[in-house]
């Protein structure tokens, strides 16, 4: 390794960086973009859902529950005499369960003979505001009944009572965890996509061609591609870890020195998959599907970032011990709601390192100082 | 012959590229010697760019030795190697300063040398005033200079120079010519590939490569003597030189005939006498070359002899009334202004950058023009254009048709985009097929074909529907002679039949077989004329008898200094 | 006019056909994204670790414990015997919930005093906590229901339409139909104008006589029926293999796709238009296809959404095209309603497609 060599190029690639238009979108853009969809857009907190309410009883009791229904903070209630007026919306899609009084409910009651049931009807199609729906409306129902019964002198207290407790995130907002997932994803889209593309872009346009031919050794060439998009990653690192906390407002518990070596450590096998990727493609569009398919797909998908991969079916499980983001996330979102647990950091940075040692092993094996 | 140890050797070496196809390289053996210029020529798919790199130390070969500096060539020094690959290996988004200093790092230049030398390069390739400019916003020549000065900056003693002429003007190429040869002058070994075979007639030796084989080495003289005391040339008025070509290709004493201006410029078989009024002149290496490689094609243009006539017309076949181009503030083409009759040739030259192309690309309906005219055959190009287009055929300069589809699919696209249907589509595809031999190939991808089938397969597609005009773009810049005097035999033939042809051109062999040329420089036409006439305007006491390239520069010299003047 | 449309057409199947690149858009990618978003891509909880931290250790803490043991959902049982325990469990992610029974709780129980169970759960997944939190409610209540004395006076019936399973599956498939196609769609026709800018052709191309019109429609016409088969194939896939039912009209589906895979066409040659290389055609498919499978629901709902976003929303084609998809597959969506979702995407597609012509046209020279 030739220390002035070695700057020299390394000058060469930071120039490139702040010259080349791709960079800038997937270093800049992208990150951006991504931060803003999983800071809005995307969002597992069920907020207030429109349900349909069918009042088929007149009786006291019957509007006494349909209030609690109106009144609860979970649904946004629409109310109708029967059923058949609201089934149609359930269809469009304009509201997500239906809550059914029948007319005997109110004669139930009084009688206290047989048990006054209603119906909630969800719309399967989303399976977890089905539930949701279902669960919480339960939940309307069964208060409704204590205090209907403490009316009547009656305490009807339940045997068992279960009262959680959040840990870490008591609010229960998923940005606090998609949005530290979101960065893992933008990491491997510079380690692995960007870093693929300025190496292919060498070959497509000859310059390797002309480096080679100079004294060149293939090491300085390699670590000079493995630097700058090393600090690039860790510059775009800052920059989401300050939009998360300063505009989308996720709280920071953890230390940078923590956050720095989770992310150091997950740009080693990033950017090793993205100098392998180039090393067999030598061509940006070949490069850039394969970065897609390898890199951010799975990133997305199988690093347990919005999916559980628990749920997952075990040859899926499998492949996901494979995916390095699947190490990094847990640590990333520990360390914005949680703070610092060490054994943790350390276990998954030493897979990391694993993984980035089997990917740089394969690259500097496939690239060759030959051309063809 | 200053150095008897050579800089480069070669015994017996091959190289093939997968085990079916034929070797690139085969059982090739030569010697590179310092301080001459050494010619690397031959048709494109030879062998030249593999063997360059093999002693760039960039690839390997299979048998035999090569040796480069006294070591094998993928362990010699390369701090002593200088290497300029076909692309230049610029890096376009940097500037050419800074493109400087990286390889001025990286061949380890000490950094109290990098002034001097930097500033010396920088004088030598006529670049000081664009030091701050990126490489990617250079012109072609431009970046060839800058590409060479990367390859210089520490002195070699080896400079390996691939096709470093290619798409760049005659200009720019004499200048680069002229930087080179005086390294060779401070003993470095330089060896210079190339498809110009005026450029390997100036080589002190020159290795010839055909398929993979040398089939000459030596200084070029002694292959060009070879040819001596067979070249003649005879004149032939206006359109009569192509009736006299034809005439002369069809004689079996004749090896090969080309049109040079007014005149055909022929080569006889050895023994074989010339026909009556032929004028003796010197043999050029390129007559040897055709020789060696078993003279010109014989026999007339199928494609001529079943193409429709083009009907008699008063109307100019061509015609560009003040044609003016600007991009924001920079002019690209102003007052261009010429006709052209049915059944001509006529060419646009110019230095890379001149207005050549902006002007072609607005006879043809790609650009419209800022202000001014075009039409072809009586359709203005503004508000008929489709219709212009449809009497237009189209070649560009780089292989432009789709190279992942067959040569039948590319055919009946075009077919059906010029609305050729049902049997006429099927009789035009046949004739192509038939007069072309493109046969055996039509289902191979388009991409992967031979240069030459590539070329007739481009002139097929432009000529199916025969169209009354051929719009032609440098058609045959890199191609090997004798496919170019093939190519150039169909459309002399397609000109007998009343087709006009519009093309462009910085290679001065095909702007010989244009009618009249006109000569484009900083976005203004400067002359208009046939290759005679610009020939003799071009004549002075020490130089009696230009050629066109030297008749070009100075026109482009004049026009310089006149400039310079106001 | 028809033989140069015929011809275009023709070529530019070919081009995908042909091309080893496209063919990477074309095969590959939907083939592995059906097996593996398919089965990768649930919000169901399923094989989870609980802990279980039990002060008490009388009967009814064990007689829990073996309910949630029991729970289809739960794997495995994590005994827990401090708090410190407890707090490393949660972590290092080895559970996301512990139960905690304290001392007297077997007792409480016994005696008919209501007795409490406290659930931590780790919020860093919000979403999969709460779910946790609907099993362990289902399982105290049906135990609490078991030991009470007076049965409740009120009940309720559950019923969840479309998907009495709530099967997870039956939501990811009919939506993949639509991820699937938009990438496809998407990748194809934004490479279709930038791959003749960089191979050179497009020059020969804007030579001949074709006119935009017709070179736009022949670039359409190959992604459109690509669309096409993609989507029987999954079609057919999804309700034999997979088992999802098939329940609306099969005709507007394909009514609706149609304009779907237009809109998207429109899109892509918007790309592709102002894309000089495959490289920032690529980049720019991307760029636009993130946020449009994002914004379309399927990911997460459109409801979760903030107003503003919402309607934001209704510019995204992919949105519309999946309430169509989810509505032709499970929900039986009568054709007025089908329509409400498929009208938007005539409109977004007659946009596109106008504003990507336009373009072309202005960037021909």
């Amino acid at each position: 390794m030739n220390p002035r060599r070695f700057m020299a190029l390394l000058i060469k690639e930071s120039r490139q960086i702040l010259r080349d238009p791709s960079t800038f979108l997937i270093a800049l853009v992208l990150p951006l973009i991504l931060l803003f969809l999983f800071g809005t857009a995307v969002s597992l907190d069920v907020r207030e859902v429109r349900i349909g309410l069918a009042l088929e009883d007149d009786s006291a009791v019957a509007s006494s529950l349909g209030m609690a229904f109106r009144n609860s903070r979970w649904f946004d209630v629409t109310f109708a005499r029967e059923l058949a007026s609201l089934e149609p919306e359930l269809v469009a899609g304009k509201l997500r369960g239906i809550i059914v009084i029948p007319q005997d409910f109110g004669a139930r009651m009084e009688s206290g003979q047989a048990q006054a049931t209603i119906q909630i009807i969800t719309d399967g199609s989303l399976p977890n505001t089905a539930s949701f729906v279902a669960n919480y409306a339960q939940g309307v129902q069964t208060q409704w009944a204590q205090g209907e019964a403490l009316d009547h002198g009656v305490a009807a207290e339940r045997p068992i009572n279960l009262i959680p407790r959040f840990w870490f995130n008591p609010e229960l907002t998923s940005r606090d965890f998609l949005i530290p997932g979101s960065i893992a994803i933008v990491m491997s889209m510079i380690g692995t996509l960007l870093t693929a593309l300025v190496v292919a872009r060498e070959w497509e346009r000859g310059t390797m061609e002309a480096l080679m031919a100079t004294p060149v050794a293939m090491s300085e060439l390699l670590a000079s591609k493995v630097l700058p998009y090393f600090i690039l990653g860790l510059g775009s690192v800052a920059l989401c870890t300050g939009l998360a906390v300063f505009v989308f407002g996720v709280p920071f518990r953890g230390s940078i020195p923590g956050l720095l070596a989770v992310s150091s450590a997950f740009l080693v096998p990033a950017l090793g998959q993205g100098l392998l990727i180039s090393a067999i493609a030598k061509n940006q569009f070949v490069a850039s599907q394969m970065a897609l398919l390898i890199g951010f797909l799975p990133s997305m998908v199988l690093s347990g970032f919005i999916f559980e991969i628990a749920s997952m079916p075990v040859p899926i499980q499998i492949i996901t011990y494979a995916v390095p983001a699947r190490y990094l996330v847990p640590s990333l979102q520990t360390l914005f709601t949680v703070g610092d647990i060490w054994p943790m950091f350390l276990h998954s940075i030493a897979i990391l390192l694993g993984f980035g040692l089997i990917y740089f092993a394969l690259a500097i094996r496939v690239t060759h100082r030959r051309i063809a | 012959m200053a150095n008897p140890v050579p800089a480069a050797v070669l015994s017996n070496v091959s190289r093939r590229f997968g085990k079916a196809r034929a070797p690139a390289l085969d059982n090739i053996s030569l010697e590179i010697r310092p301080g001459l210029m050494t010619g690397l020529v031959g048709p494109d798919g030879a062998g030249k760019t593999t063997l360059i790199r093999l002693l760039a130390g960039l690839i390997d070969h299979d048998e035999g030795e090569v040796t480069v500096l006294g070591k094998p060539a993928t362990e010699a020094d390369r701090k002593r190697i200088g290497y300029m690959p076909q692309r230049f290996g610029l890096y376009e988004d940097l500037s050419v300063i800074e493109n400087l200093r990286l390889y001025a790092e990286l061949r380890g230049l000490p950094t109290g040398k990098w002034d001097d030398r930097f500033a010396e390069l920088l004088r030598f390739t006529d670049l000081g005033a664009f030091t701050e400019r990126l490489a990617g916003r250079l012109s072609g020549g431009m970046k060839q200079k800058l590409g060479l000065a990367c390859a210089l900056v520490e002195t070699p003693e080896l400079l390996l120079l691939d096709e470093p002429g290619v798409g760049v003007d005659p200009l720019s190429r004499r200048e680069l010519w002229a930087m080179v040869r005086k390294l060779t002058e401070a003993g470095i070994a330089v060896l210079w590939s190339t498809a110009y075979l005026d450029e390997a007639e100036k080589c002190e030796e020159v290795f010839l490569l055909s398929e993979g084989r040398l089939i000459h080495a030596g200084p070029p003289g002694d292959l060009t003597r070879e040819a001596a005391g067979r070249c003649f040339r005879m004149r032939g008025d206006g359109p009569g030189k192509r009736r006299l070509l034809a005439g002369l290709v069809a004689d079996p004493a004749i090896r090969d005939a080309t049109i040079q201006g007014a005149s055909v410029r022929f080569l006889t078989n050895a023994g074989a006498s010339p026909p009556k009024g032929a004028e003796p002149v010197p043999a050029r290496f390129e007559d040897a070359f055709v020789d060696r490689l078993g003279g010109g094609p014989k026999g007339h243009s199928l494609l001529a002899e079943h193409y429709r006539a083009v009907p008699e017309n008063d109307l100019p076949a061509i015609e560009a009334h003040q044609l003016t181009k600007r991009f924001g503030p920079f002019t690209a083409a102003n007052g261009i202004d010429f006709k052209v009759p049915r059944g001509e040739i006529f060419g646009l030259l110019g230095p890379n950058g001149a207005g050549k192309s902006t002007t072609f690309k607005m006879l043809c309906g790609l650009l419209t023009p800022t202000s001014g005219d075009g039409r072809v055959a009586g359709h203005n190009l503004r508000h008929s254009r489709s219709a212009a287009r449809r009497s237009l055929g189209y070649m560009a300069q780089k292989f432009s048709l789709y190279g992942d589809l067959s040569v039948r699919q590319n055919l009946n696209f075009f077919a059906g985009a010029y609305g050729l249907t049902g049997a006429k589509r099927r009789e035009a595809l046949g004739r192509m097929v038939e007069i072309f031999h493109l046969g055996p190939y039509l289902r191979q991808n388009a991409g992967g074909l031979p240069l030459g089938f590539k070329q007739r397969l481009s002139l097929a597609c432009a000529v199916m529907h025969e169209p009354p005009t051929l719009f032609l773009d440098e058609p045959t810049s890199g191609v090997d002679p004798i496919v170019r005097r093939e190519f150039w035999s169909h459309i002399n033939g397609l000109v007998e039949k009343g087709v006009t042809v519009l093309v462009t051109t910085h290679f001065m062999e095909e702007a010989e077989y244009c009618d009249r040329i006109l000569v484009i420089y900083r976005a203004e036409q400067i002359a208009l004329g046939s290759p005679d006439v610009l020939k003799r305007d071009a004549a002075t006491p020490d130089r009696p008898d230009p050629t066109l390239e030297e008749a070009f520069i100075s026109l482009i010299e004049a026009s310089e200094s006149k400039d310079e003047a106001a | 006019m028809l033989a140069r449309l015929m011809a275009i057409t023709i070529k530019e199947f070919w081009a995908i056909l042909r091309d080893p690149r496209a063919r990477i858009i074309l095969i590959m990618p939907p083939l592995i994204q059906l097996f593996v978003l398919g089965f990768a891509t649930t919000l169901e909880v399923k094989n989870i670790a609980v802990g279980i931290y039990d002060r008490d250790g009388g009967r009814w803490s064990i007689e829990m414990t073996q309910r949630i043991a029991g729970s289809p959902n739960v794997v495995a049982i994590l005994p827990i015997s401090s708090p410190e325990e407890m707090r490393q469990a949660i972590d290092r992610q080895q559970t996301i919930a512990v139960v905690s029974f304290a001392q007297g709780f077997s007792a409480d129980v016994a005696a008919g005093r209501p007795a409490v169970v406290q659930a931590i759960f780790d919020g860093r997944k919000s979403n999969a906590a709460q779910i946790v939190l609907g099993y362990l409610n289902t399982i105290v209540a049906d135990l609490g229901a078991e030991l009470s004395a007076t049965p409740a006076r009120t009940g309720a019936i559950v019923n969840h339409w479309f998907n009495p399973n709530l099967l997870y599956l039956w939501f990811t498939m009919p939506g993949l139909v639509v991820i699937i196609t938009t990438i496809s769609g998407l990748g194809l026709t934004a490479q279709a104008v930038a791959r003749e800018r960089e191979l050179g052709t497009f020059d020969q191309l804007m030579v001949s006589p074709l006119r935009v019109p017709e070179i736009l429609i022949g670039k359409v016409i190959p992604p459109v029926l690509v669309g096409f088969i993609n989507a029987t194939i999954y079609m057919v896939l999804i309700s034999t293999l997979f088992g999802v039912p098939l329940t609306g009209s099969v005709p507007f589906f394909y009514i609706s796709l149609l304009l779907y895979l237009l809109a998207l066409a429109g899109v892509g040659l918007l790309v592709s238009s102002l894309s000089q290389t495959q490289q920032q055609a690529f980049l720019g498919m991307f760029l636009v296809a993130v946020p449009a499978i994002l914004l379309s629901g399927y990911a997460s709902p459109v409801d979760n959404m903030p107003g503003w976003l919402r309607i934001l929303a209704q510019g995204d084609p992919t949105k519309h095209f999946l309430i169509v998809s989810e509505g032709v597959f499970l929900k039986d969506m009568t054709v007025p309603d089908l329509w409400a979702n498929t009208w938007p995407l005539a409109v977004i597609a007659i946009v596109t497609l106008g504003v990507s012509s336009a373009l072309f046209r202005a960037r021909m020279e």
